[in-house]
C-alpha cells in the first residue's frame, strides 16, 4: 500500500543503506509522509501560491502591497456578494438538513424495505455533471418550467423557485446533501445501543429522545457534513453561474480572473479570501467537535435497536421517503426527459421522443468515457492511497508536524479548481516531461493529478473515520506476534479498513467522473478530454443539447452502477465479518 | 490493490505510447466556436490536406486568451480562432500572434463599415456576422407579444422580464453589440438605451451562448445574439426567429496564427484553406450559417441567407471605429457589469417603477408627477464618465496595468473607481426608484 521509497528487495531499509550524515534517520513511515507532504506542496500548495501571490501585488510596480485587500473591504458589491454567499451557504446548509435528516433516521431507525437503494439514490445526487444539473433544473423549476407551466395554466401562479440566490440555495442543497446524508447515516449507525436503552429505561421516548440523546450523540457526523456542505457552497462556482447570479464570491473571483486580457488583482484577493474562509470554518467545525468525542469503546452493540413500523407510520414514512427522492432526483429525471426528447421549448414536456440523441452522442463519445475511466480511476486510487497513509501517520505513529498533512490535504477542499487549474498552467507549462516531449501542464496525467488533488480530502475524511473504527489492539496483537510495521499495515490495519477505503474510492471516483471546473483549464488536446467536458462542448450549441444530455445520462448511470455495485461488497463484508465475529 | 497498481501502470505505459506516435502533421487550434461548426470544418480541411490532422480545443473566448497566455513560455497551440476581433487585439499587443503573410485576394478589404483582415497581417477575417435579436414564438405567442425590431423596442414596458442578454466582459460578441449602439447612437443616449433595455431583462447570462439557450428553452422570451445562433438554433427545430436591427455592424470572425507555433507549415495551411473558396463554402452548413466575407462563395448560398455584400443595408447604419472601441474597451465592460450586471436588481426596480408611473400617468395632465418621472429618467440616464473620460488613456490605464515597468504609474486603481461607480449607481437608482413611486401615488 504506501511502499512509495520502499526497499527493492534488499534486506535492509534504504534509510539504513544511506549515510547518516546526509539523511537523518527517518522511520520508513515518516519517509512516507515525507513523499506525500513533497507531493502536497509540489502539486497543491506551490501552485496556488503563485496565482493567489498577485493579490498581494501593486498591479503597476509589482511590490508588495496590501491596498488590494483595503479595495475589497471598501467595495460595497463585494461586501454584498460576501454576504449573500455566507447566506446561500448557511440556507443550503438548512435545506440540506431538512432532506438528509428524514431519510437518515428513517432508513438507521426503523425496519424499513430499501434502505440500500434509499442509501445509494441518496448518493446520485453527488455525480450531477455540471453544465447539465442547471440546465435540467431550469427546465422543471425554472419561471418557464414544467412546474411553474403547469401551475400558471391550471391556478395561474408561479413559484420563483430558480430566481436568484433562491435558485441556489435550491441547486446547491440538491446536489451536497448526501454529504449530510452519508456522514449522518454512518454516526447514527455507530451509536452505542446501550445509550438508547439506558435512556428508555429512564422514561424517555419519541421526540424526546431523538433531541437529547440520539442527535446530540451523532453530532460529529452531522457537524462533518454540515463543515462539507458549508465549504463546498461557498466555493462553489458552476451553479451560480450557470444561473447567472454574479453577485456571491466565487463567480466574482472567477469572473475577474477570466475576464479578456484584464489583469484585474481583485480576483486573487476573492480568491485568498474563499481560500482563509474556507478554512477559517474547517476550524471552526474541529472547535465544535473538540470534546465532544462520543467513541463509545464498550460496545453494547452497534447501532440504535431497529423497530418495526405501524402501517400508518409505514405509509407516511413510504411518503415521506417519495417525496424527498423525487425532488433530489428531480435533475435526473429531467435530464433523462431532454435526452429522449426532441424539441422542449417552453412547454411541460418535449415536443417528441427519439432515440437520435444517443446515437449521435455514442458516435463521438466513447473516448471521453474511455479518458473519464482512467482518470478518474488514478485520481480515486492515488487518494486512497494517500489517504490511508496520512490517517495513518496522524492517528497511529508521533511523527512531528502529522497534523500538517492532514491540514494541508484537507486544504484541497478550499481551493477553487479554477485557481488549481490556472497555477498548473504556471508552474508546470515550463517542466518538460522526459521521454514524452510535452510540457507537464498539457500531459494527460495532469489532470488526473488535478483531479487526485481535489478529492484527496473525500477519501481522506473516509479513511479517517474507517481508522479510526480500528481497534489499536488488533495492531498490536499482530505485532506481538512478530509482524512488522508494514506487514501489520498490509494485512490488519487496510483489511479491516476496506470498506472505509472503498467508501472513499467510489466518493473519489465518482465526483471526479464529473469534475469540470479545472480540467477545462488543463485539457490541451482533444483526444484527451474527460467526459464533462465532452458534455460542455455539445452544451455549447443549439443541437448538441440533447446530446449533452444523452453523455450526461450516460455518466450517472457509469458512476451510479459503480455505486451500488460498492454498496454490496460492503454490506456483504460487513455480514461476513458480524458472522465470522458471532 | 497491488493488482489495481499494475493494472494502472500498465495503462500508464500503453496511453504514454500512443500519446508519443501522435501525428507528425497535427495542427492545434485554440477555439471558442462550436464542435458543430469545428467538426464540419476539419473534416473538410482533413479531407483537402490528408497529411495533417486537426486538433480542436474548445474554450471560451475569455478562457481561449488567457490559456494562449499561459502556455506562452513552452507554446504547443497553433492556431487561434474566435469570433471577437478584440481578443486578438489583447493577443496580438501581448505579441502572441505571428505574421503569417497569407493572400487574401479575392476578399474585400471591408464588409460594411468595418476592415475584414487586421492592417498589420497577424490576423484574418474569414467569416461576416451581425448582431441582432432572437426570439421563441411559443414564449411570445404565449404572453400575447410582438416580436421586438429594433433595439430601442426592447425598452418597451411591455418587454418587463422578457430579455435576455450577455455581458460585454464575458462575450466579445456582446462587447461589440454594445459599442456598436454607443457609436450608433453616441455615448450618453447609447448607455441611456443600454440601461432602458436592461431594466427589462431576466437575466445577464455569463456565456454568449447562455442567450441563446435561454430563449430556445423559453428561459426568456426575446435574446440580443450573433446571428448564426438566431439561424443555427432555428435550423435545428427550434420555434425560434431572429431579425437584424437598422443599428448593427457586421464585424468578422478571426483566425490567426500564434507566435513561435510548434506546426506553422499546417498553421498557413488551415488559414489558407478557411479563405478558399472550399473552406468558404462550408460556412453554408446548416450547422455554422455564417456570412463568407469572399464574395465569389455567394453564388452557393442557401435560401434566406442575406448577402452583405449585395444588400448594403445590413450595418450600413454605423460606421464602426475599431480604434474608439479599443481604446475604451476596459471602460466599457466594467461600466456595464458596474452600473447594469452587478446591479440589475435594483435597475430593474428603478425602471419598473418609472414604467407604472408612466402607465399611470399616460395622458400627461399631472405636471407634478411628469416632472417627477423626468427626474426619475434622468438619474437612470445619468453616466459616472463622460465619453471625453472614456477615451483618456490616463483614466483607461486603471483597467489595463499590468506590470510594465514602475514609471508608467496609473492615478487610481480599477477597484477604487469601481467602487464610486458602484456608489453613484445604486444611490441613483435608489433616489429613481423612489421619485415615480411618488409620482405612481399621485
Amino acid at each position: 500500500m504506501t511502499q512509495g521509497p520502499q526497499p527493492q528487495g534488499g534486506p535492509l531499509p534504504l534509510a539504513d543503506r544511506l549515510p547518516a550524515f546526509l539523511f537523518p534517520r527517518l522511520s520508513p513511515i515518516a519517509l512516507v509522509g515525507l513523499f506525500i507532504a513533497l507531493i502536497l506542496v509540489g502539486f497543491l500548495i506551490y501552485p496556488v501560491l503563485q496565482v493567489i501571490a498577485v493579490a498581494f501585488q501593486n498591479p503597476t510596480t509589482g511590490a508588495l502591497t496590501l491596498e488590494n485587500f483595503g479595495d475589497f473591504f471598501n467595495s460595497s458589491l463585494f461586501r454584498q456578494s460576501f454576504f449573500n454567499s455566507f447566506y446561500v451557504s448557511a440556507l443550503s446548509v438548512v435545506l440540506a438538513t431538512v432532506i438528509a435528516l428524514p431519510l437518515a433516521y428513517i432508513t438507521t431507525r426503523f425496519n424499513f424495505s430499501g434502505s440500500i437503494l434509499i442509501q445509494s439514490l441518496g448518493f446520485i445526487p453527488l455525480i450531477m455533471p455540471p453544465f447539465v444539473g442547471a440546465v435540467a433544473m431550469q427546465l422543471i423549476f425554472g419561471r418557464n418550467g414544467t412546474i411553474n407551466l403547469l401551475l400558471r395554466d391550471h391556478l395561474g401562479i408561479t413559484i420563483p423557485f430558480m430566481e436568484g440566490l433562491n435558485g441556489v440555495i435550491l441547486v446547491q442543497s440538491i446536489h451536497y446533501f448526501p454529504f449530510i446524508l452519508i456522514n449522518l447515516s454512518a454516526s447514527l449507525r455507530n451509536i452505542d445501543r446501550s445509550m438508547e436503552e439506558a435512556a428508555q429505561n429512564l422514561g424517555a421516548h419519541g421526540l424526546r429522545l431523538f433531541r437529547r440523546i440520539v442527535f446530540p450523540l451523532a453530532t460529529p457526523g452531522y457537524i462533518a457534513g454540515a463543515a462539507l456542505v458549508f465549504i463546498k457552497v461557498f466555493d462553489d462556482l458552476g451553479t451560480p453561474l450557470l444561473l447567472n447570479v454574479n453577485n456571491m464570491l466565487a463567480p466574482q473571483a472567477y469572473l475577474r480572473i477570466t475576464s479578456v486580457g484584464l489583469n484585474d488583482p481583485m480576483g486573487y484577493v476573492i480568491s485568498v479570501i474563499l481560500v482563509a474562509f474556507s478554512i477559517l470554518s474547517l476550524w471552526a467545525s474541529f472547535l465544535v467537535m473538540r470534546g465532544k468525542d462520543y467513541a463509545t469503546v464498550q460496545k453494547g452493540g452497534g447501532g440504535l435497536a431497529k423497530r418495526d413500523l405501524a402501517l400508518r407510520e409505514k405509509i407516511l414514512a413510504y411518503g415521506v421517503v417519495l417525496f424527498i427522492l423525487l425532488i433530489v432526483l428531480s435533475p435526473h429525471i429531467g435530464l433523462l426527459l431532454l435526452s429522449f426528447g426532441t424539441i422542449w421549448s417552453f412547454a411541460p414536456l418535449p415536443d417528441g421522443y427519439t432515440l437520435a440523441n444517443y446515437v449521435r452522442m455514442w458516435e463521438g463519445s466513447q473516448q471521453y468515457v474511455m479518458n473519464t475511466l482512467l482518470y478518474a480511476g488514478i485520481a480515486a486510487t492515488l487518494d486512497v492511497i494517500i489517504g490511508t497513509a496520512i490517517a495513518y501517520i496522524v492517528l497511529r505513529t508521533g511523527i512531528a508536524g502529522r497534523k500538517w498533512l492532514d491540514y494541508m490535504a484537507t486544504a484541497a477542499l478550499a481551493v477553487p479548481g479554477v485557481v488549481l487549474g490556472i497555477g498548473y498552467l504556471r508552474t508546470f507549462q515550463n517542466v518538460d516531461v522526459p521521454l514524452v516531449g510535452k510540457p507537464l501542464a498539457s500531459w494527460w496525467v495532469i489532470i488526473a493529478i488535478a483531479l487526485m488533488i481535489r478529492r484527496l480530502p473525500y477519501a481522506l475524511r473516509a479513511c479517517m473515520a474507517a481508522l479510526q473504527q480500528v481497534s489499536l489492539a488488533l495492531e498490536e496483537a499482530a505485532e506481538s506476534l512478530g509482524a512488522g510495521k508494514f506487514r501489520t499495515i498490509r494485512r490488519i490495519v487496510v483489511p479491516l479498513m476496506a470498506g472505509g477505503i472503498l467508501a472513499g474510492f467510489v466518493t473519489s471516483f465518482a465526483t471526479a467522473a464529473v469534475e469540470l471546473s479545472a480540467t477545462i483549464m488543463l485539457v490541451s488536446n482533444d483526444r484527451d478530454s474527460p467526459l464533462a467536458y465532452g458534455i460542455y462542448l455539445f452544451m455549447q450549441t443549439p443541437s448538441g443539447r440533447g446530446a449533452g444530455a444523452a453523455l450526461g445520462v450516460l455518466a450517472v448511470v457509469i458512476v451510479a452502477l459503480g455505486t451500488v455495485l460498492s454498496q454490496i461488497i460492503i454490506e456483504r463484508d460487513k455480514k461476513l465479518r458480524t458472522a465470522g465475529r458471532a | 490493490m497491488r493488482k489495481i497498481l499494475k493494472g494502472t501502470a500498465a495503462a500508464f505505459v500503453l496511453t504514454s505510447t500512443a500519446s508519443m506516435a501522435w501525428a507528425e502533421g497535427s495542427v492545434v487550434v485554440v477555439t471558442s466556436f462550436p464542435d458543430d461548426m469545428t467538426s464540419v470544418i476539419e473534416a473538410a480541411f482533413e479531407a483537402a490536406h490528408p497529411e495533417y490532422d486537426l486538433e480542436i480545443l474548445n474554450r471560451s473566448t475569455s478562457s481561449g486568451v488567457r490559456y494562449v497566455q499561459e502556455i506562452a513560455a513552452n507554446n504547443t497551440a497553433d492556431i487561434f480562432w474566435a469570433s471577437a476581433p478584440d481578443a486578438f487585439e489583447v493577443l496580438k499587443s501581448n505579441h502572441l500572434l505571428a505574421q503569417a503573410g497569407i493572400s487574401t485576394e479575392g476578399i474585400p478589404d471591408m464588409i460594411g463599415a468595418y476592415p475584414i483582415n487586421d492592417p498589420d497581417g497577424y490576423y484574418y477575417g474569414f467569416a461576416a456576422s451581425g448582431y441582432g435579436i432572437m426570439w421563441n414564438t411559443r414564449y411570445l405567442d404565449a404572453n400575447g407579444l410582438e416580436p421586438a425590431r429594433e433595439w430601442s423596442d426592447l425598452a418597451r414596458p411591455e418587454y418587463f422580464g422578457h430579455v435576455g442578454m450577455s455581458s460585454p466582459s464575458r462575450s466579445g460578441t456582446t462587447h461589440l453589440t454594445v459599442e456598436t449602439v454607443l457609436q450608433g447612437e453616441g455615448w450618453e443616449a447609447g448607455w441611456s438605451e443600454w440601461k432602458w433595455i436592461a431594466g427589462n431583462f431576466a437575466s445577464v447570462t455569463e456565456r454568449s451562448f447562455g442567450v441563446p439557450d435561454g430563449v430556445n428553452t423559453g428561459n426568456f422570451g426575446l435574446g440580443i445574439v450573433i446571428d448564426f445562433f438566431g439561424f443555427s438554433s432555428r435550423a435545428s427545430g427550434f420555434p425560434v426567429d431572429f431579425a437584424y436591427p437598422t443599428v448593427t455592424a457586421l464585424v468578422p470572425a478571426n483566425v490567426g496564427v500564434i507566435e513561435n507555433a510548434p506546426n506553422p507549415e499546417g498553421a498557413r495551411a488551415f488559414v489558407e484553406f478557411l479563405l478558399s473558396p472550399a473552406g468558404q463554402e462550408t460556412l453554408f452548413d446548416p450547422a455554422i450559417m455564417r456570412l463568407p466575407v469572399n464574395p465569389a462563395a455567394y453564388e452557393a448560398a442557401p435560401e434566406g441567407l442575406p448577402n452583405p455584400f449585395e444588400d448594403t443595408s445590413i450595418g450600413a447604419e454605423v460606421l464602426f471605429d475599431v480604434d474608439t472601441s479599443g481604446a475604451r474597451y476596459y471602460v466599457v465592460s466594467s461600466l456595464f457589469d458596474v452600473l447594469i450586471t452587478y446591479r440589475l436588481d435594483d435597475l430593474r426596480a428603478a425602471v419598473r417603477a418609472v414604467q407604472l408611473a408612466e402607465e399611470r400617468h399616460a395622458d400627461g395632465s399631472n405636471a407634478e408627477a411628469a416632472a417627477l418621472i423626468a427626474e426619475a429618467r434622468a438619474l437612470i440616464d445619468a453616466m459616472p464618465i463622460t465619453e471625453e473620460q472614456s477615451l483618456d488613456p490616463a483614466f483607461s490605464g486603471a483597467f489595463t496595468a499590468t506590470r510594465r515597468a514602475a514609471s508608467d504609474q496609473v492615478e487610481q486603481r480599477q477597484a477604487e473607481l469601481e467602487q464610486q461607480w458602484d456608489a453613484f449607481a445604486t444611490q441613483n437608482y435608489a433616489r429613481a426608484r423612489e421619485l415615480a413611486d411618488r409620482a405612481a401615488a399621485m
